[in-house]
Order: C-alpha cells, then structure tokens, then sequence
C-alpha cells in the first residue's frame, strides 16, 4: 500500500446537518455499497458478500457522495485536500523529526505490547490483560498532537494510549506486575492506567463508563475558560473506545451532550470489527459509526485506522475544531487488532484470511515504507529506534522485577481522599488514627 | 421543631488563628475544628461535646417534655433566621458557590426551573447556565460527567430529581465515583456530592417511593448522610461540598417544608458524626431522617407513660458514629433502631450488625429494628401508612424492650 496523495486523507466526509444519501443501505443490511473500503467484509462466512479483493484506498472524488468534507462545514470553503488531489500535488505530510517520533511511539507500543505477551506467559502478570497490536496508528495519530495538559480517557485496552500520553514504560510494566511503583501503585492494573501528571484519567474496565468521565473532563475544560475565565484553557480530551461500545446507551448521551454544549471533546472510535467475539456485523444495525454523529449534529468523520498518517490529519482537523471551541467530532477509525480480544481469548472465530488481509496493512511496515521511499530516513536510523526501544522495555522489565510488592500497609490508604471517611469508631477517635489503619490490618 | 443543644451560643469557638487541616490524618479526637478562611474564622459545632457535658448535668432534672419547647433553647432563639429546609439547603449551597467558584450544580431542572423541590432557586439567573447546569435526562452519563468533572478540578454537586433515579446512574456511582480514588492510587479525588430526595412521600406510587441508602452503602469509597432538620441540612451541605470524598447525601420528600431558626453565623457539620436529639436513660433509640419525627412523637407518648427514651439522629449512614451511639448503647443498654429503610440488608441490619460486634457485652436484650415493610411502596394512603413505621409502633417497642 502506498502513500501517494491520492490515498491520503481521505476520511468519509460528512457534513452536519445534510442528509447523506446512503438511505438504500438501511434497507438491506448485507448489500452495503462500501465505497470501496474493503474493511467491513471482516463478518462470518455467512455474512459475507462478494469478496472484492483488496483495494487500493484511492477514491476519485466524483464516486464519493456530494457532501463535502469536514472542514468544508466549518469554513465553507472547498476542501483542499481533493483540490491537491486532483491536481496530484505529492505532499509533504510530516518532517523527518515528526516521522522519527511517530514510528518511536508506534515501535515503543508494538513492542510494549509484545513483551506484556511475553510476560504473561511467563507469569509475572495476571488476569485480563488486553493488548493494542496492529491499532497503534489510532493511538500514536491522535495522542502525539496533543499537549500535555490535554485529557486522555481509554478503555481496557489502554497500554499504549497510556505510553502514546508520556507515561514512562516502567511505570506501566510495574503497573502491570502489581508492584508498587506502578503508576497506580498496583492498584489498578492492566485495565485501570491513570496518571494525573500526563493527564491520563483511565483506564476503564466497563465498556462505555469512561465516556461520560472524559465528556466531564471536557466539561471542565469549557468550566474554566468561560465560568473561571482562564483564557488559556482550551484544553481538548480525547477519549477511545471501540465498535462494541457504540451500542451502549452511555454513547449515545454523551454524544448529544457534547454536542449540546460544544464541550471541546473527541470521540475516537477504534472500530476493530469484533467485541471479543461477536461480529461488529452482527451487533449493530447500522454499522456506519461516523454516521451517528451528524444524528447528534456533530462532525463524523470515517478515517483508515491503520493508516498512521491520514489519521493524523483527521485528528489534526477534530483537535483544531475543539480547540476553537466549536465542538465535538466522532471520529470512526477503521482498524483491527492482530491479536486476540485478550490474552486469554483463543481467537479461533475470526477467518484467518481476514486476519492476514489486515497483517498485510500493519501501520508500523506501512510508515516505514512511507519514510524511505520519501527519502525520510533510512533503515539504519530506524532500526536503531528499535534497538532503543528494545533496551528501554528490557530496562522497564528489569526496574518491575525489582520493584518492591506493595506492603501491608497500602490497602486502606486510598481508599478515601480524606481519610475521615472511615469514620468514628467506638473509642471516640477516628479510625484513621487507630495506628492499625496505617499496617491495613485495622477493622474498618 | 427545633433541637436540643443547638444553639448559637454553645460552643466555643476556635481563634482566627488556629486553622487545622482536616486532611492531616492525625486529629484530636473529639475537639472541635475551625476553618480559617480569608473571611475570617467560621465556627463548627461539634454537638456531642456539648450534648455529653450538657446530658449530664441534666440527668438530676426531671425532664418534663419529649421535645425541647421554644423557651428551653438558649438567648439564640432572638437571633438567627427561620427558614424551611429547602431553603436551608438552598442557602448552604449559594454559600459554597460563592466561596468556591469551581462548585457547580448539574442535574434535571436545576437551572432555569428552580429544582423540583426548590432547592437551586434562584441560582441559575444569579450564577449562569453553565455553573447550575440544566441537563438532559440522562443520569449515568451525567453522573459521570460530574465525576470527569471533579477529577480535573471541579467540585460538582449532582442532583438527582428523585434518589430513585439515580438507580440509573449506580454504573458511575459504583464504578468510579467510590472507586476510582483507589485505583488510581491516590491520584485523583472525586470531591463530587450526589444528592436528592428520597424516601416514602404522599402516594406517590412505588417507583417514586425508594429508600436507595440500602444499595449505595456497600459501596467503598463513599460516605452518606442523612439531613433531618435545617440545621443540619445546612451544616451537612457545606460539610459536604468541602469534603474531599464523594458524599451522597440523603433529603426527604417530605421533610422540605420543616420550618427552623438557623444561626446567622456560618457553619459546617462533621459528615461522620450523630447528632443527639434527646437524651435519655431507659432505651437508645437511633433513627435518621424521617423516622426521626415519628420518633419524636412516639416520645412524648412514651415520656407520658413514665419512660426515658435517648433519641440519636445517626445522620451519618455510612460511617456509623459508633462512638456516640457506643456511649448511648453504655448507658442505656436497650437498642431500638426505627428506620424507613428497606428492612433486607438495609441501614438497620448493618446498625444491628455493627452494634452486636461492638457493644454486644453491653446489651441487655437483643436490638430491636423497626423498618418499612420489604414491599414496593403501595399507592393506597391506608396501604402505604402501613409500610412505614408509625409512632404506636415505636410505642409498642419501646414498652417490649423496657420489661
């Protein structure tokens, strides 16, 4: 797959408020006319209709539907993008400094992500662990354009977001463990990362509760800039989430609210086609998820997930959008995870065929390519970010290992904020004080 | 109906000077707290000092009235303001929103409304739609969002219209409100305050009749509270807001047009303290909330009849005051717990259970729990009266307990 202007950002334009005229879809479900975008044959044997073999992503602009693109909305100007298009202008999308941090980031969550496997099977972490592999693209395009005040609300599946935000490798690794400098202090694990000096709040085990929690940090954002006037509050939150997650009840409020009262927020589908192991398909009735934005009156926007690039563009775009203040977008990235749900799941519904046509897409292969044909670097340069990469995880291990279990004495020590909150005991004194409280052996 | 032991003028106050951090985890035990602010100093009344000291030296007296008359209370019954309970709640709140400008208020109806029940008068025109914010009917998203809220900065208030709503939101309350403080590992603080009116009402069928302190007080992570009067709806609410702990707090229905005399000074309630109402010899009688008028009013019947019962307004529904109700429990040795709880796992079976651990050497016969009838609030007046506990109930107890 190349990178040549005509595949570049090309998400599924949507304006807000013009009806798009895919209504015949609606009417039979396994006759989608996908413009092109061979993705969503991702479905059970069954489900499946005339196998396209894969395309190139390139789509003329004459067969797309009239609506004009995103930004078309907001500025009511032609969209430059198509115009370059057309002439086939070759642009520069990012600099050699920008392409080097883009492919650290995604090496750092592959092999992250690799060595959690690794470890897993070795037994020095347990439970559910869920991994990111073959969907950094979403992660790194998004969270790499953002500052550090801004807010990032993930699922369970949050080893790389967290990694993407700054969170130290070490931090997370002795999360993982369950060791006491993790960045929770072992108290959250695998599907609960929070850092409030990266601005990380979760973590969320629930699918659908952390999109409420990050549609309040957004809330905050517009608290301070127009309630407490602090003009340099335009901070944005991104929160992620995936395909199963965009029929629960919760998404759907949140979208209307962050539309109602423009609260500068992302919503970041990370459609990767399966729920464990039910079929995206097979779920939802219609699988469009860009679409439900308009619905709401926000920008929807449909981008190839694995694509690192075009992401970030369309996240370039939504970020700019909530900063300015004018509102929410749903972003739907297309991706796909090349391992299982977890790594408990054997992964033996999904057709391997599937699983090998999105293999072939791998976002890390896809920039490197991208980087030395367009003379950005070349594989000397990017294999010693690998090797950097190798010795910051080999180091991360090493200081979890090490790491000291949490003690005794930990257990009831966040349980409240104020630690008042276990209250009066029979002897008149609060039971905070009751020195056992401190050895967490006290009764509370 | 004012309370015994509340007045203005019975407490000491702390100097200007003296500000302690009620965060610090060592504390005095039992001395009151002042929190100095750029106001100056405000008073906080700690009411078991004062009761136990007050409680004995009254015990030679004969005490002729169940209930404190007007001319009992001290020189405060001159000062002071009288209002309802609403507005009570309204005016700890307003008084909050302008010491703090990051408390704000989110729920159905609160803004332009007025709140069903009154309680955010007012406050929309005066502070803007963005800070007593009016949302759509969703309560676990805006649950959440207020939980967002008050872990990047804000301190929100979240009303549900009626507690049984925010059945709806128990995903949030449960997940992240108690939660997330622990498994964040301290990092961020959900200083969030849920509250709303509950309880058994005038036929307002079963739906809208819940007593929901039953299903939140398993969860870790949060504290609950109960107001009864105008003064300590007040007190708790600020107590409250300032808190750092999410706080659910529990108003009901019918309690709203309880009218009072209220210090003009301002003041904040511990969260985790009971509240004496009457102080007594022969039985200990714990309630909160409404039942603590039906208390009341078995009382007198019960003075009448020549018993001495020791009223405790537990307020504090999770933590349990023990030491109070410990020291009633020492006295008394009878418990009589009269609730308008779900009788299954509700307040009083984890009293009940709290009690016998701690105090079961105490007792001299088993505590008795008088709570609704485990049946969904009927509609029919006869019907519904006969779900909750009435006065010749407590009577009845009473006289049982005390042979």
């Amino acid at each position: 797959m190349s990178f040549s202007a005509t595949n570049f950002a090309q998400p599924r334009p949507v304006p807000v408020g013009i009806r798009s005229n895919e209504k015949s879809l609606s009417s039979d479900p396994f006759r989608f006319r996908f413009r092109g975008s061979p993705s969503f044959l991702g479905s059970p044997h069954s489900l499946r209709f005339n196998p396209t073999p894969p395309l190139k992503l390139a789509i003329p602009h004459s067969r797309r539907s009239p609506a004009a693109a995103v930004t078309d909305v907001s500025n009511g100007k032609m969209v430059k993008s198509s115009a370059n298009m057309l002439f086939g202008f070759v642009l520069q999308l990012i600099t050699k400094e920008e392409g080097l941090e883009l492919y650290e980031d995604m090496i750092l969550g592959r092999f992250f992500e690799d060595m959690c496997a690794q470890m897993y099977y070795r037994g020095k972490m347990f439970g559910f662990v869920h991994l990111y592999n073959g969907q950094e693209a979403v992660s790194t395009g998004f969270i790499k354009l953002l500052k550090k005040e801004d807010t990032v609300v993930s699922t369970y599946r949050d080893h790389v977001h967290a990694l993407s935000k700054g969170v130290p490798a070490r931090a997370v690794m002795s999360e993982l463990f369950g060791k006491a400098t993790g960045c929770c202090r072992g108290q959250g694990g695998s599907m609960h990362m929070f850092s409030k000096e990266h601005n990380l709040i979760g973590g969320f085990a629930f699918i659908g509760e952390g999109i409420p929690v990050a549609t309040g940090a957004a809330f905050s954002s517009k608290y301070r800039r127009e309630v407490l006037k602090e003009a340099s509050a335009d901070h944005v939150t991104l929160a992620f989430f995936g395909d199963g997650t965009c029929n629960n009840g919760q998404f759907y409020e949140c979208l209307n609210m962050a539309a109602l009262w423009k609260l500068p927020i992302i919503f970041v589908v990370e459609n990767n086609l399966w729920a464990i192991g039910m079929s995206h398909l097979r779920a939802t009735s219609d699988p469009e998820i860009w679409k439900k934005g308009p619905a709401f009156g926000m920008a929807g926007v449909h981008v190839d997930g694995m694509d690192v690039l075009k992401v970030r563009e369309v996240a370039k775009e939504a970020i700019e959008r909530a900063r300015r203040g004018d509102g929410p977008t749903l972003v739907e990235c297309e991706t796909y995870r090349f391992r299982g749900h977890s790594l408990a799941d054997p992964d033996e519904l999904r057709d391997p065929a599937e699983k090998a046509r999105y293999a072939a897409r791998d976002p890390i292969s896809a920039l490197k390519k991208y980087m030395i044909e367009n003379k950005l670097a070349n594989e000397q340069e990017l294999k010693s970010i690998e090797k950097k990469i190798d010795e910051v995880l080999d180091d991360a291990v090493e200081y979890s290992d090490e790491s000291p279990l949490p003690p005794r004495s930990q257990l009831l020590e966040n349980v409240f904020a104020d630690p008042k909150g276990f209250g009066i005991g029979p002897d008149g004194k609060y039971r905070c004080e009751d020195p056992k409280f401190t050895q967490g052996t006290a009764h509370v | 109906m004012a309370t015994l032991f509340q007045g203005v003028g019975a407490v000491t106050p702390f100097s200007a000077s003296s500000s302690l951090d009620s965060n610090k985890l060592l504390l005095p035990s039992r001395k009151s707290l002042s929190i100095s602010d750029s106001r100056g100093s405000i008073f906080v009344y700690r009411s078991d000092a004062l009761n136990l000291k007050a409680a004995t030296r009254k015990q030679d007296l004969l005490i002729p009235n169940a209930v404190a008359t007007k001319g009992e209370t001290s020189t405060s019954a001159k000062s002071g303001h009288e209002l309802l309970l609403f507005e009570a709640l309204r005016e700890g709140l307003e008084e909050e929103m302008e010491r703090d400008p990051r408390v704000c208020v989110m729920g159905e109806d609160v803004g332009h409304y007025g709140g069903s029940y009154k309680v955010t008068k007012g406050l929309a025109e005066k502070y803007g739609d963005l800070r007593v914010l009016d949302t759509p009917i969703a309560e676990n998203s805006f649950t959440g969002m207020g939980i967002g809220a008050a872990m990047t900065g804000l301190r929100p208030i979240v009303e549900g219209m009626n507690m049984g709503f925010l059945l709806l939101a128990f995903n949030q309350i449960s997940n992240n409100c108690g939660m997330l403080h622990y498994t964040s590992g301290g990092q961020f603080t959900i200083p969030i305050v849920i509250r709303g009116p509950g309880g058994v009402g005038r036929q307002l069928g079963a739906e809208h009749s819940q007593r929901l302190e039953s299903y939140f007080q398993s969860i870790p992570g949060i504290q609950m509270v109960a107001c009864s009067t105008p003064y300590n709806a007040k007190g708790l609410m600020k107590a409250a807001i300032r808190s750092e702990n999410p706080v659910i707090l529990f108003e009901h229905v019918l309690l709203y047009n309880l009218k009072e005399r209220i210090p003009d000074e301002e003041y904040v309630l511990s969260l985790e303290e009971a509240e004496m109402v009457r102080p007594g010899e022969h039985v200990t009688i714990l309630t909160y909330s409404r039942m603590r008028y039906h208390v009341m009013q078995a009382a007198k019947t019960l003075v009448n009849k020549g018993y001495d019962p020791e009223v405790i307004d537990i307020r504090s529904l999770k933590p349990f005051d023990l030491y109070t109700i410990g020291c009633s429990v020492k006295k008394t040795h009878r418990v009589l717990i009269v609730e308008e709880c779900m009788r299954t796992g509700g307040i009083g079976a984890s009293l009940t259970a709290a009690i016998t651990e701690n105090f079961h050497d105490y007792l001299d016969a088993p505590i008795v729990c008088l709570s609704s009838q485990d049946v969904p609030t009927p509609y029919a007046g006869t019907l519904e009266e006969w779900t909750v506990v009435q006065p010749a109930q407590i009577v009845s107890a009473v006289e049982q307990l005390c042979q």
